[in-house]
């Protein structure tokens, strides 16, 4: 907990909407086994911040009373929580079986190069994370991207190009 | 949902008698096809320990991976002493090429309400939950749909079919740990905690949730449960083969022609499901291999796919029935690539509770790494084999005692393949990067600039009507120029 603090004082501190904690804090007082509910709150806390920083763990730890510690046990348990802000498009490259078997892995090869960066990481203007998932369910459409909630099935290496700039540019 | 629909006659429908056909946001589509009936007779007709050797009779087996008598499991929980007990469905789905569960919790929501209710009754549990993966949000909504309708019309609550039976059940979400569908580590996650798995014995039905007795069972093993109240358990019995009856649902994928879920009889052969049902493999290639159980199963070969299908006969060729993916591969598929493929994923989903499992896995998938990089020494495979051996013994949980099959699997059936890459440093099916080097033929090209166009990695250098040259390092081998020459001058390795 100490070391918490100390973290909270220091430059890595980010200042998140307040209407933010507002929202969770009503929704974590209406739920009535916090403890048991811990991957519920936290599922909601992501979905109102989009990301898990320290700072909201150390909000959720407090509003449900366990330690911060058991928290940060949780959230860095499971792949679904992220603890770093993600690209306003998050691409997410199937990496299921079956895709794999498509040759997915040069799509995701692709979109690395072309974004020059890493799964896992974020361009630095914001616009793009690069991820790879599991299974999404729709293996009749290998190899599949999602770019949000959009589906691209049957993508091809050429395609790759045309999916970003098709982003790029309906932010313009 | 994509289910498969050539070849119907060669189906069976129990697990997906309804999906597709009803409307899953209506309960009285569900009671129209005879929905919440067999519920009725449980609880006005029968007794819990009836209903438990009913199941018994009916000889189904988990369709979870594991096999286990659902009838036998119940008997445990029932039996356990206490009076507080629970039922989790295990809705994680976690083989990553799977979505059995799925169209079943999208398309027949009630199918599985109904038979959790039935098997509270059965195990003497009044709660129930169903633990579902955060990456199936329209399931999740559906499921909800459902459970608010059953309770409005009474079959979920207090004194259901005025039994004085109450039984309530509510939702909890996974968040993305593949072993969370391990039993043991699913009831730590459904307490909100860190999934890490325990040591079994004691199994759940003598102290799971809450350290209470706790039967948990698969979505697909309860769709088959209302069918069997129905029909009886003589029905059940008299489909499939000597050790696994009724049906069995797989999701088929990969190379092959029709893609998407087929549920047949138990008995049926691969070879019937690949290219009866399946239609084949796509654009005239060579099948190679048939992978199921997921990262716990193995490779199957043409050699093997006249094999009747069952829990026993998949287990006896080196592979298992898991929880239904199927995936066929065709010449183009590096096995040794394939066993890195399922490393990578299980190392990565280690919970990193043993030191066996945790270590174990990351070193079996730095060496294929090596291997699949044209680096691999002899002394690499004998370390592999080893490895795998010792990770299976010792593992404590399913994932770690299994993770090893894929790499057994593939170095029992395609040794020569693993000798490839380290002896010859060739990759004949032409998929690992490190081994392939893609190059222009001076002679041939002619300066269209095609390939240059399509190069994601631009690392094709070339001006119109020269000869364009290929900066090796930087290419991913992703074979888009080879595709794009309309002058065969790529040469692909
Ligand atoms: C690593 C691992 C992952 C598993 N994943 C699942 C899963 O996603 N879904 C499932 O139903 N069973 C899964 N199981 C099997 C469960 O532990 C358990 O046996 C099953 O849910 C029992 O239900 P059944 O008897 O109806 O099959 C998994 C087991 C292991 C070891
Ligand atoms: S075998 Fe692997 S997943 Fe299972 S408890 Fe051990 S480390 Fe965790
Ligand atoms: S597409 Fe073929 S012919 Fe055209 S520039 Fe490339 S290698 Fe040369
Ligand atoms: S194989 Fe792909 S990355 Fe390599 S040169 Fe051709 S197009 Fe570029
Ligand atoms: S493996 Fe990619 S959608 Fe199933």
């Amino acid at each position: 907990m100490q070391k918490q603090h100390e973290q909270l004082k220091t430059n890595d501190f980010v200042e998140l909407p307040k209407e933010h904690y507002e929202e969770l804090e009503t929704y974590i007082s209406g739920v009535k086994d916090k403890e048991g509910s811990l991957i519920h709150i936290l599922h909601k806390a992501q979905e109102i911040f989009g990301y898990l920083p320290k700072e909201v763990q150390l909000f959720v730890s407090r509003q449900v009373g366990i330690p911060a510690a058991k928290v940060y046990g949780v959230v860095s348990f499971y792949s679904f929580f992220t603890q770093k802000p993600v690209g306003k498009h998050k691409i997410s490259v199937c990496m299921g079986t079956a895709c794999f078997v498509k040759k997915a892995e040069k799509i995701l090869d692709a979109f690395a190069a072309e974004l020059g960066i890493n799964k896992g990481e974020t361009t630095e203007d914001m616009l793009f994370t690069l991820r790879d998932v599991r299974c999404v369910g729709a293996c009749g459409l290998a190899p599949v991207v999602f770019v949000g909630d959009n589906v691209h099935g049957h993508v091809a290496v050429e395609d790759v190009k045309d999916i970003i700039q098709q982003y790029r540019k309906g932010d313009e | 949902m994509e289910n498969v629909k050539s070849q119907e006659n060669k189906q069976y429908r129990i697990a997906l008698r309804n999906s597709g056909l009803i409307d899953p946001g209506d309960i009285s589509d569900y009671i129209a096809f005879r929905g919440y009936e067999a519920l009725g007779k449980v609880l006005t007709e029968m007794e819990p320990a009836e209903v438990a050797k009913m199941v018994k009779e009916s000889g189904l087996r988990g369709r979870g991976g594991g096999g286990f008598p659902t009838g036998l499991k119940w008997e445990f929980t029932l039996k356990a002493p206490g009076d507080e007990k629970y039922l989790i469905c295990n809705a994680d789905e976690g083989d990553p090429g799977a979505f059995m569960d799925r169209s079943i919790l999208e398309g027949d929501p009630h199918s599985l309400l109904e038979a959790m209710v039935i098997g509270g009754y059965a195990t003497g549990a009044n709660n129930g939950v169903i633990y579902i993966r955060a990456e199936y949000p329209l399931a999740i909504k559906r499921l909800q749909v459902a459970i608010d309708q059953a309770r409005e019309m009474g079959f979920l609550g207090k004194d259901i079919f005025g039994s004085g039976f109450d039984f309530d059940l509510y939702l909890k979400l996974g968040a993305g740990a593949f072993v969370c569908g391990e039993e043991t580590s699913l009831i730590q996650s459904v307490e909100g905690k860190r999934g890490e798995p325990t040591k079994k014995p004691p199994f759940p039905s003598e102290s799971g949730y809450m350290g209470k007795p706790t039967t948990v069972n698969n979505v697909e093993t309860f769709a088959a449960v209302p069918p069997i109240i129905l029909n009886g358990p003589e029905w059940f019995q008299g489909i499939g083969t000597e050790t696994s009856k009724g049906t069995k649902v797989f999701a088929l994928a990969g190379d092959i022609n029709n893609v998407g879920l087929v549920e047949v009889t138990m008995g049926t052969t691969l070879r019937e499901i690949i290219f009866d049902i399946g239609g084949g493999i796509p654009g005239g290639a060579k099948f190679k291999a048939v992978q199921t159980g997921g990262p716990s199963g193995g490779v199957i070969t043409e050699l093997d796919l006249d094999t009747p299908i069952d829990y026993e006969s998949l287990k006896n060729i080196g592979s298992m029935m898991g929880s239904g993916g199927m995936i066929v591969m065709d010449d183009s598929t590096c096995m040794v690539n394939i066993a890195k493929f399922f490393l990578e994923f299980t190392q990565d989903e280690s919970c990193g509770k043993c030191t066996s499992c945790r270590v174990g896995t990351m070193r079996m998938y730095e060496i294929l790494e090596k291997i699949t990089n044209g680096e691999g020494t002899e002394q690499d495979l004998i370390n592999l084999n080893d490895l795998a051996r010792s990770v299976k013994d010792t593992a404590l949980c399913g994932l770690g005692q299994t993770a090893p099959n894929p790499v057994l699997s593939t170095m029992n059936y395609y040794k020569h393949e693993y000798e490839d890459h380290v002896y010859n440093k060739k990759c004949t099916a032409g998929s690992c990067k490190a081994l392939l080097s893609y190059s222009i033929d001076p002679e041939k090209c002619i300066g269209c600039t095609a390939c240059l166009k399509v190069c994601p990695t631009n690392c094709i250098d070339g001006k119109a009507k020269e000869v364009h040259v290929i900066r090796e390092d930087e290419c991913i081998a992703c074979n888009a120029c080879f595709e794009a020459c309309k002058f065969d001058a790529v040469i692909k390795p």
